[in-house]
């Protein structure tokens, strides 16, 4: 369980009747979800199943196919080391590695304290800066594998 | 509109709509197809199936793309079948090519494939292979990942056909597989284990988990009927070395191809060790083996004996809704030729014995007026005292079928069942109040006119007396006594009166009171004022709960009537009997069952002969039908296993079960459908029908063993509804009775010109409560029912560890403030108890029983049969099975 019973009852509530008469309400529902609470978990997709009458199979169908939405909370911070062409060829690997080491945190995953998640990221489209890495919406370029800490302290 | 095309030059017609593999189907062209499924739309998920159109540099996916007027398709041209490799070649590529040691080898559509287009087993690319851990949560198959094609099939299977959903597509591109919501193994989800996804998938991706080794190439195939509910499911049993090893549904009516978990996977009784193989006579307490001489040596001195110092009446005969259509007119005709009694019934007296009472006299006859197939085209449908998706559960598919197609749902039940979830009006009554809930909404319909003037007028009779009593039954009043909400009864009432294709489906919550026959003909009331009956997919749908039960009513295994409903009372249908059988008969009905207990435990009746029946666990007030049964001087039982029965018996004479004989069962619909011998009697045991001759001739001058299809010419002499059956008409599709002739092709729906009484007749009824309600005593309603992994007592579906895994023990349903009340806590130990005994039962805390309502199944041993009432409905003598009073000791 990721959300506690408040927030599922606030969702029930406040959320779901706006969107009850809706042709369509699966999407926004999901975003709903995603957006104020970080995340689409597994107690998430059963309240919507029961009450949009959805099967879970579908629901789940939905959230995993788009990279839009999380079965588990993120982090306060989202980090991506870009792993595209520009990137990897510049050596992208050595930031993984090493950001991974410092947080101390498998790729994908996030930190205990809530703080990081470590997103799969794809090229960014700001190859000339290469290699990059992305945290939350602002992109460092032409990063070293030293600079690594300097980056998460300023998120810490 | 016709559609008219060519495929490979030649000329086709079709029906708007239909797709051009459709219309290559219709000339016999071959396409490979591994997503495409005839039951569901097309998708053209996989690709195999493209064809070329002339003109269009774009290949069509032939399941997908309707056909045209003037289309040019070419089916195996040059482009086809290279776009046929490169979808085998990429497919096989990401496939573990581990054909020879694969469960599915030789059963698989991508190794007939890759054969067939001659495809190079080593593959030129280095497929993405999936390397996902087998899941083998669920108890009956497994689903391997590796080896899923993605085609979809099984997902489009279990929402569309099933009606789950249980399973669905995960992740995306590379990484997409399939998995029941959430992919925390199969277990997890809301599957009800029916093994249509296992049926239909092309590959080996869904398996079911096998005991016994076997290829295809070794079994052999037997076209023969599911001996579990009333459906009457078509399906192959698979058999190698005289061991059923897979079970394969047919895809013809009345199931198309779908199973439920207990056709589909609860075969292992047949050759479960435990089998009886050789006759048991009981000695100073104990059985001991003995040669079938011995007990037929036994059974003829006791027979001979009780006759000449008793006389017939001393005799009673159970037979079984599980035996076939020949076994039970064989053993009727034992008992009342051999014996010379009409002491005859067999459990229809439990379940139905009130629709054949309440229909008959409103309508003409106590069975399913419409067909299975006709529940997928109804508008409404109307749920009341059936569960249908547990205990009929092909039936329950349908009605979500007809639903995706916009039918409204109302559903009646003490208890939140599955159907009610979905419904559009679920009302939970108070157990027992039916009556009270229909007067109410013919209240509603009358008061609004919604009902069907014309109807009343030309095909009813005695509506103006019927009127007077529900003109002043309000709503109000009806949710009083029901615990409901007034508006779900107007609610209900405007929907159902609203259908023009409305039926009523119910079972054993209607008939199993002491006032049932009144229940079912309040029902007949309902449909008679809104004219929905007697049109097809309209009528009145008495859900039958076994296999055969409408053929051992139908075949006279009943007190009261011959074969076909003919009375033992009507000295013509008696004259016919007697000279055909060459003896004098008794104009005297029978007792029922109830009675034969009543005399077995009053030393009225001394010979009881049991076959196949279990009344140990099936019968109200255990107590009682123990003591009874150990009372009796001489007790035969007859059967496949050592029952609760059997162990009172003073022989036991072991059975051969469906899958060792021929024969035939008549389902719910009506359908007689072909029983075929798949494997070779199990040890020394012998088909029902066998035995039942073999004593004939030993007791009386019956000459030769007839086979069953000559029993079944015999019974097509005698019956009028069963005059135009043999085994040649009903060898590729069973028939549906009335058959009233060679040249008639039997009956979908009833009463369509007219009711089989000629006017449909309305009855006034009172709503009337349970003779036993709660008080400060026993202040708990109890009400019983069936579960979805078990049948009936539970003889075979107990003998398939899998099945009793997931429902091992008796169990209780109770609410949480009523368990509150009690200190009981979920999973915990109740002792329950009634004015007739007591039982335990595992505590399962849910909200799908009201307030001081709690449930149990009545499979269990010594279960909820001790605690149920044996008040009887004095027009048919069913016991009140559904509703008595309980109490739970405080733990």
């Amino acid at each position: 369980m990721y959300l506690s019973k408040k927030e599922l009852n606030h969702f029930k509530k406040h959320i779901i009747p706006i969107y009850k008469q809706d042709r369509s309400p699966l999407m926004p529902v999901l975003q709903e979800s995603q957006k104020l609470y970080g995340c689409v978990p597994v107690e998430m997709q059963e309240l919507i199943s029961t009450e949009f009458n959805v099967s879970t199979a579908k629901i789940n169908g939905v959230v995993t196919f788009y990279s839009m939405f999380s079965l588990r909370p993120q982090g306060e911070n989202v980090l991506g080391v870009c792993t595209g062409t520009a990137c990897y060829v510049k050596g992208a690997k050595r930031l993984v590695d090493r950001v991974t080491e410092e947080l101390n945190t498998p790729y994908g995953s996030t930190t205990e304290d809530g703080k990081f998640t470590l997103a799969d990221t794809r090229c960014v489209g700001t190859c000339s800066k290469a290699p990059v890495i992305m945290v939350n919406d602002d992109i460092h370029g032409s990063v070293s594998s030293d600079d690594i800490s300097k980056i998460i302290n300023k998120y810490r | 509109m016709m559609i008219k095309l060519k495929i490979n030059d030649q000329d086709v017609t079709v029906k708007e709509g239909s797709s051009i593999l459709d219309a290559a189907k219709k000339l016999d062209i071959y396409i490979p197809t591994f997503c495409y499924d005839e039951r569901i739309k097309g998708e053209g998920a996989c690709r195999m199936c493209v064809v070329e159109q002339k003109g269009s540099n774009k290949l069509l996916a032939s399941c997908a793309v309707p056909a045209e007027n003037n289309m040019e398709i070419y089916t195996d041209s040059d482009a086809v079948i290279k776009a046929r490799k490169d979808v085998l070649e990429l497919t096989w590529a990401s496939h573990p090519n581990e054909c020879v040691v694969c469960d599915v080898n030789g059963d698989c559509k991508l190794q007939d494939y890759m054969y067939e287009y001659e495809m190079n087993p080593e593959p030129r690319f280095k497929g993405h292979k999936r390397t996902y851990e087998i899941d083998e949560s669920n108890r009956f198959f497994y689903i391997n990942q590796d080896k899923c094609i993605l085609c979809g099939k099984c997902v489009r299977v279990c929402a569309d056909l099933q009606g789950n959903e249980a399973l669905g597509f995960n992740e995306r591109g590379y990484q997409s597989f399939i998995s029941f919501a959430f992919n925390t193994g199969m277990d997890k989800s809301n599957c009800v284990s029916c093994g249509n996804c296992v049926s239909s998938c092309p590959v080996g991706a869904l398996v079911e988990k096998r005991r016994i080794k076997y290829k295809l190439s070794e079994v052999s195939r037997t076209t023969t009927t599911c001996p579990y509910c009333g459906v009457g499911c078509q399906f192959e049993l698979l058999v190698k070395d005289n061991r059923v090893v897979q079970v394969e549904p047919l895809n013809v009516v009345p199931n198309e191809g779908l199973l439920c978990v207990k056709g589909k996977f609860a075969y292992k009784y047949i050759n479960h060790p435990d089998r009886l193989t050789t006759p048991l006579i009981k000695e100073n307490g104990t059985f001991r083996e003995a040669s079938w001489d011995e007990a037929y040596a036994l059974i003829k001195e006791k027979f001979t004996k009780t006759k000449k110092t008793f006389g017939p009446s001393a005799f009673a005969g159970l037979a079984s809704a599980k035996c076939t259509n020949e076994e039970n007119y064989l053993f009727q005709k034992f008992m009342r030729k051999t014996v010379g009694t009409n002491n005859v019934d067999h459990c229809a007296r439990l379940c139905h014995a009130s629709t054949v009472s309440g229909l008959a006299t409103t309508l003409g006859s106590g069975a399913m007026t419409n067909s299975i197939d006709e529940v997928k085209y109804n508008d409404v449908i109307f749920v009341t005292g059936s569960n249908t998706t547990e205990t009929h559960p092909v039936i329950g598919s349908y009605m979500k079928q007809a639903m995706k197609n916009g039918a409204k749902l109302i559903v009646a039940e003490p208890r939140r069942i599955e159907l009610a979830e979905i419904a559009d009006v679920f009302i939970r009554i108070k157990p027992g109040t039916n009556v009270a809930l229909f007067n109410a909404m013919m209240n509603v319909i009358y008061h609004e006119e919604l009902y069907d003037k014309s109807f009343i007028q030309e095909k009813t009779e005695n509506f103006d007396n019927f009127v007077k009593k529900i003109i002043d039954f309000t709503p109000e009043m009806g949710a009083k006594i029901c615990g409901c909400n007034k508006q779900d009864i107007i609610d209900a009432a405007r929907i159902y009166a609203s259908g023009n294709k409305a039926a009523i489906y119910y079972a054993m919550g209607i008939t199993q009171h002491s006032n049932g026959t009144n229940h079912v003909k309040s029902i007949a009331n309902l449909a008679l004022l809104c004219g929905n009956v007697g049109k097809e997919s309209s009528g009145i749908n008495p859900l039958r709960g076994q296999n055969n039960v409408q053929g051992s009513c139908d075949m006279g295994a009943l007190p009261n009537n011959f074969p076909g409903y003919q009375k033992v009372y009507n000295d013509e249908a008696r004259r016919k009997f007697e000279e055909h059988w060459g003896v004098t008969l008794d104009s005297n009905v029978g007792l029922s069952l109830p009675h034969i207990v009543n005399g077995a435990y009053n030393n009225v009746i001394k010979f009881l002969y049991i076959m196949g029946e279990n009344p140990i666990v099936s019968d109200p007030d255990i107590t009682h039908v123990k003591e009874a049964l150990s009372n009796i001087e001489f007790l035969v039982v007859q059967d496949i296993f050592l029952t609760e029965t059997a162990e009172y018996a003073d022989v036991v004479l072991p059975a051969s079960t469906y899958a060792e004989k021929d024969g035939t069962f008549t389902n719910t619909e009506r359908r007689v459908q072909k029983v075929r011998k798949a494997v070779e009697p199990i040890g020394d045991s012998k088909p029902d029908g066998v035995i039942i001759q073999e004593l004939m001739q030993l007791l009386d001058d019956h000459d030769t063993i007839m086979t069953a299809r000559e029993v079944m010419d015999e019974i097509a002499e005698l019956t009028p509804i069963y005059s135009g059956i043999d085994y040649d008409r009903i060898d590729k599709q069973g028939l549906q009775w009335p058959v009233l002739g060679k040249e008639h092709p039997g009956t979908k729906f009833l009463y369509k010109e007219k009711f089989g009484r000629g006017l449909g007749y309305f009855t006034p009824v009172d709503y009337m409560g349970a003779v036993e309600t709660p008080d400060e005593e026993y202040p708990l309603t109890l009400t019983t029912g069936r579960v979805l992994y078990h049948f009936h007592t539970i003889t075979m579906t107990g003998k398939n560890e899998e099945i009793q895994s997931i429902v091992p023990v008796n169990f209780i349903e109770i609410n949480k403030k009523t368990a509150r009340k009690y200190k009981l806590k979920d999973q915990g130990e109740a002792i329950v108890y009634s004015r007739r005994g007591e039982t335990k039962a595992e505590v399962h805390i849910t909200d799908k029983v009201g307030d001081d309502v709690v449930f149990m199944p009545f499979h269990f041993a010594d279960g909820a049969n001790m605690l149920t009432n044996t008040a009887l409905d004095e027009t048919c003598n069913i016991p009140e099975l559904k509703v008595c009073a309980v109490e739970i000791k405080g733990k």
